[in-house]
């Protein structure tokens, strides 16, 4: 899966979120994405970017362009330092939440890509993994 | 701070929003209409989103709260102009926003609230008739 494009964000404040959902629509826009296709990654980095500010307390996403033969895809990594979760079954299922949130953002935002991946412990932050080919 | 400017017409109150919002602008917004639906004592608020290119489930979640406390305020929402692309979306996140009333552009959402606004006056004068009959 070679990687064409990369580039990584600090997820410090609000704004920052906001930055993240940008970045996102441009790369899925260079790699030719349709509008719903946009539409999905750009959704669902906003829940993971703003899971990694409000409760990993800040990180950073690392965005990168792959092309695999004829495909061409976004590979978004978004990493905390934070507490990490305890049960990540209990964190993916819809209306589970620790936060003020509806509890759709873990499960909602995998269920917006093709490939999704998290890990985490208590202790030693979370990472996600989002992969969406064209 | 940056805010989403809500303009009174009549008995409505009309927001358009243009911007990518980050999380605080979405809930000054919140509390601005609480506030104005209640200064103003206006009976319906629409919301326009057909700029915004995402709704997730924060914003989402907003636009179910304004609904809400505009109802416990006596006013209706109608939420118009959503992208097709943004109602897949958030269907596949997993919310429908329920209890929302919507409408494919302003227009048409003018004419919900007006129609809404109707029928609740008709109401409220076959209850005056009702009880001049019973004394």
């Amino acid at each position: 899966m070679p990687l064409t494009k990369c580039e990584t964000l600090a997820i410090r404040a609000e704004a920052d979120v906001v930055l993240v959902r940008q970045a996102v629509r441009k790369l899925a826009i260079e790699q030719g994405f349709g509008l719903v296709e946009q539409t999905k990654i750009v959704t669902a980095a906003s829940e993971i970017a703003r899971n990694t500010l409000d409760y990993g307390g800040g990180g950073e996403a690392v965005l990168e362009c792959h092309t695999d033969g004829i495909r061409k895809g976004l590979r978004l990594v978004f990493s905390d330092q934070g507490p990490g979760i305890k049960d990540i079954g209990q964190a993916m299922r819809d209306g589970f939440t620790t936060g003020g949130g509806l509890g759709h953002g873990l499960g909602g935002a995998k269920r917006l890509v093709e490939e999704f991946d998290i890990v985490s412990a208590p202790g030693s932050g979370t990472r996600v993994t989002l992969v969406r080919w064209k | 701070m940056e805010r989403i400017p809500i303009l009174k017409m009549g008995d409505f109150l009309i927001v358009t929003i243009q911007v990518d919002m980050h999380d605080r602008l979405a809930l000054a917004l919140q509390d601005d209409l609480t506030t104005k639906i209640s200064a103003t004592n206006a009976k319906g608020v629409l919301i326009d989103i057909s700029s915004l290119e995402i709704v997730d489930s924060f914003i989402g979640r907003m636009l179910s709260n304004i609904s809400g406390m505009a109802r416990i305020l006596d006013a209706q929402t109608v939420l118009t102009g959503m992208q097709p692309a943004v109602a897949i979306t958030l269907v596949e996140l997993g919310l429908s926003l329920p209890g929302i009333r919507t409408a494919l552009n302003v227009e048409r959402g003018m004419s919900l609230l007006r129609a809404s606004l109707a029928e609740s006056d008709d109401a409220t004068s076959e209850d005056d008739v009702d009880a001049s009959h019973e004394m």
